[in-house]
């Protein structure tokens, strides 16, 4: 497979108040065509940063370093028409549809409004698209629906809303950002299989965001967990539950309770996560992690390859095997 | 797009959050202080600080400009300008605060009921202040005039009362949105009072809108009595005020000696964008500081 | 804590035996909606029931009730021996009730009010129940910040400077603050960080070990459900649909919403399946 996506030592720093902070710090992934990534971490970890970065949204005044190559273009030197027919490739989907989406317009307007403008498509045209596209994401009566105002839809209807009108610019790549944290878990997993419906119909890739590891671990190939700016670990999803390289990776499979049993107490990670320009020298995780050493302190860890996957521990190796002793799991 | 990135530690070691306040000022925030500190002193010392008599009128010297002591010159009736202006502070900068203080009070106590109790409480108060709102200020003051005699008092509490929906209206708003915290309910939970929560909890959180709006009134308060008082209905001539005074000098204006109503309108916009600034200032570095 | 200090009547009188929390046939009707119907349960003593379902099942609504935020249409809730069906009609009624039933809500960013910290507000809930002086209050205080598990800097900063999870431990201490016997915990854990919902679900099981409370938790998250609850009521649309040991509801699923939310939950080997294939696969 060859790389669709390819994010290389991406660096951000945002500014605010206090002056400019890194969010982060050299970030690699690829995504091949048709794959979906998975992509994990807690809050201030830089997921959604990344995809912003990826989608080019990020907020005014951002400073950009390294490259984000997406089917052979450099984004990040895009703009005009070639940064709009970008975002046109590569679709976002938020967590709350209800923030980005126009309550006092229908359905339909909100839909077809980019396909009208952008692509002069005809008005009976564009709706006859959007109604396949409501139908696709499994949505019935899509006529009626698209003569709704949005605050007539569930949540859940409104998420699926969004993901057709993100399939009607026809993109390759869709970034999930959290966009099933809101909704109830049977419309999660319906819209989870929706995602994954259409990433074999349309051989969509996906970056899928999000703070739940087996929710990744579910429907991603691989996946990349992020902690304070960084990459920490890229591994085969189905891999990473069980088998996990990175103390942290292992601490959030451990941290989580297990549906099946009931632990006598849960192995909670001290302290709580960190912001990439939080985060102290040497491993970010050290001050959290059961493993740490001196020389972790001493030393700023860097990805290496370990058995299929890569890990930014230089205990990893060492340490194989033995980070879920005694968990549950 | 907007940023929410929490950064707890850096936060808390800033400096407290009044002093913060006052960095945010720039030197506008600070010719303002001056301006308020200028016309407070004014109000006080009027009367003590005004070099002559502002009711002792030589009519030889009418419309007689700046000459010696008398460094504004002299009105239409030959009476000390700056004396006037000295002396007539004290109702225009009072006056108008304590119809801002009044409108605020009512205002605010109808925003807490209405927010508070809601149902039945709400819809009944907010027709009451839809009502009420419809009434322009002057028409209610001239109103009041006709029925209690034109004085300072009656165009006062006319014009608190007709301020007071539009308080009531912002501030409801605000109450609503913070009534339905969660830290409100908690506290319900607590078996915590009404009157305490409000009191305690979510009035001060409301507080910087509170000020912002009786800073806004105050500037509506002062430029509106001074009309009332150029219409004969509030302060009475040969009281001096600035009101009065810019409706004085009409007469002096037709004859081509503006300076009475210039010193006088001049005084009432330097004090009103002062109070304005400051109060706008103030609101948003205390929102700045608290969320 | 010692007994001289806190030293509720209803504490003693309490017998083990009998339910801490009694509700019976509750109802409630917003406008034509019902949005609970003849709810009915009881919570024992230092045990943990675990309300379940969707947004739109009523759950929330029930956490509402019986904390007094709700007053039912129909139905009773006795706690502690004393009916709080009917809105407190005096303050120290109101305030006895306070002292029996708490709540911790899901957003710990509007749960504290911004103007003051754990301390002061501890302290604050303390001046209303109890006579306690200043060095007792402070002690009291002191002790609850080490129960949930903050130092003394985080129990004094203001809400802005602590982080969610944080912000939800001083939510927690407030709650305990007059002692319950019925702590009811609306998806507490869910707004939170995965590292940092652990740290607080052992809070919480250390806080029932210790104080012998009984928890209601409202949850959709049937992980958190398994960790923390003994029993389990399923509700669907204001009705309960099934009901039980958490352990054989969640593994054993009778109701068929109760199978539906429990094939939802991911994990290893997890499939995710269109509703269309569930429904062609059920004919």
């Amino acid at each position: 497979m060859s790389a669709l996506l390819e994010v290389r030592d991406l660096t951000v720093q945002l500014k605010m108040d206090s002056g400019m902070r890194e969010v982060i710090t050299g970030t690699s992934l690829t995504i091949a065509e048709g794959e979906a990534m998975g992509l994990v971490g807690e809050s201030g970890s830089g997921k959604s940063m990344t995809a912003k970065a990826i989608a080019r949204l990020l907020p005014d005044g951002a400073d950009v370093q390294g490259s984000v190559t997406f089917d052979g273009t450099d984004v990040l030197a895009l703009d005009g028409d070639a940064l709009r027919k970008h975002r046109a490739q590569v679709a976002v989907v938020f967590q709350d549809p209800r923030a980005h989406i126009n309550p006092v317009r229908r359905i339909e307007d909100f839909m077809t409004e980019s396909l009208r403008i952008l692509e002069s498509v005809s008005k009976p045209d564009a709706a006859k698209r959007a109604a396949a596209a409501l139908e696709e994401v499994g949505i019935d009566d899509p006529g009626k629906r698209l003569r709704q105002f949005p605050h007539e839809l569930s949540g859940g209807m409104l998420q699926r809303v969004m993901i057709a009108t993100a399939l009607l610019s026809e993109p390759r790549l869709l970034l999930a950002d959290e966009c099933t944290t809101a909704l109830d878990v049977t419309t999660q997993a319906e819209v989870m299989a929706i995602l994954d419906d259409l990433r074999r119909d349309r051989g969509l890739s996906m970056l899928f965001i999000t703070h739940d590891l087996e929710l990744a671990g579910a429907v991603c190939d691989r996946t990349c967990v992020m902690y304070a700016g960084q990459v920490v670990e890229t591994r085969a999803a189905s891999l990473l539950h069980g088998d996990p390289l990175h103390p942290y990776s292992a601490a959030l499979v451990q941290a989580r309770p297990d549906i099946s049993s009931t632990a006598e107490r849960l192995v909670a990670i001290p302290g709580r996560p960190v912001s990439a320009f939080e985060a102290p020298s040497g491993c970010r995780f050290a001050p959290r992690c059961p493993h740490a050493e001196d020389a972790c302190r001493a030393e700023e860890q860097v990805l290496t390859e370990l058995d299929g996957g890569r890990v930014r521990c230089r205990r990893a190796a060492e340490l194989r095997g033995r980070l879920l002793d005694g968990a549950h799991v | 797009m907007s940023i929410e990135i929490v950064d707890p530690v850096a936060e808390a070691e800033e400096a407290s959050p009044d002093r913060r306040t006052l960095r945010r000022l720039g030197w506008v925030g600070w010719i303002s202080i001056g301006v308020i500190v200028l016309a407070l002193l004014m109000a006080v010392l009027g009367p003590i600080l005004a070099p002559f008599d502002p009711n002792q009128g030589d009519l030889s010297f009418a419309n007689v400009g700046p000459f010696g002591q008398h460094l504004l010159g002299f009105d239409g009736q030959g009476r000390d300008v700056l004396s006037r202006l000295l002396v007539g502070a004290r109702t225009a900068i009072f006056g108008a605060a304590a119809v801002a203080l009044v409108a605020v009070v009512i205002g605010t106590t109808l925003a807490l009921v209405t927010a508070w109790f809601g149902g039945k409480v709400d819809a009944t108060a907010s027709v009451v202040i839809d009502v009420v709102f419809a009434f322009p200020g002057i028409l209610l003051a001239i109103l009041a005039a006709a029925v209690f005699g034109p004085s300072l008092f009656s165009a006062g509490l006319a014009l608190a009362i007709a301020y007071s929906p539009y308080v009531a209206r912002v501030l409801r708003g605000a109450a609503l949105k913070e009534r339905a915290m969660t830290y409100i309910a908690a506290l319900e939970v607590q078996g915590f009072g009404a009157w305490r929560l409000c009191a305690r909890h979510l009035l001060p959180n409301i507080s910087s809108l509170i000020v912002a709006q009786g800073t806004i009134l105050f500037g509506f308060a002062m430029v509106d009595l001074a009309a009332i008082s150029f219409l004969g209905l509030g302060v009475q001539t040969p009281q001096a005020d600035w009101g009065v005074m810019v409706s004085e000098g009409k007469t002096s204006l037709l004859q081509g000696y503006p300076l009475v109503s210039i010193s006088a309108v001049l005084c009432i916009v330097a004090v009103v964008a002062a109070v304005s600034f400051l109060g706008d200032r103030l609101d948003t570095s205390s929102k700045a500081v608290n969320r | 804590m010692s007994d001289e200090v806190r030293g509720p009547a209803t504490r003693a009188t309490l017998d083990d035996a009998q339910p801490v929390l009694s509700v019976r046939n509750l109802r409630k009707v917003f406008g034509t909606q019902v949005a609970v119907d003849d709810m009915t349960f009881d919570l024992m003593p230092g045990r943990s029931l675990a309300i379940v379902g969707e947004s739109g099942s009523g759950k929330t609504t029930v956490a509402r009730m019986i904390c007094g935020l709700e007053k039912p249409t129909s139905g009773t809730i006795t706690a502690c021996g004393r009916d709080r069906s009917k809105p407190a009609r005096r303050g120290s009624e109101r305030k006895a009730r306070g002292r029996e039933v708490q709540i911790v809500f899901q957003d710990p960013y509007s749960s504290l009010d911004p103007r003051q910290s754990g301390a002061e507000l501890i302290d604050e809930v303390l001046r209303v129940h109890h006579d306690h002086d200043a060095a007792d209050r402070k002690r009291i205080v002191a002790e609850l910040a080490e129960v949930v598990g903050l130092d003394q800097r985080q129990i004094n900063a203001l809400p802005k400077a602590l982080s969610g999870g944080q912000r939800q431990r001083v939510a927690i201490a407030r709650a305990l603050a007059t002692d319950p016997r019925v702590l009811i915990l609306d998806e507490s854990v869910a707004a939170l960080d995965v590292s940092i919902q652990a740290q607080v679900l052992n809070v919480l099981a250390d806080i029932r070990d210790d104080r012998g409370i009984s928890y209601i938790l409202i949850s959709h998250d049937l992980a958190v459900v398994r960790q923390l609850t003994e029993e389990t009521i399923v509700m669907q649309r204001g009705v309960v649909v099934e009901r039980g040991e958490t352990g054989q509801v969640l593994d054993d699923p009778q109701h068929p919403y109760t199978k539906l939310l429990r094939a939802s939950v991911p994990g290893p080997g997890w499939k995710p399946q269109r509703m269309r294939d569930r429904i062609a696969a059920q004919a």
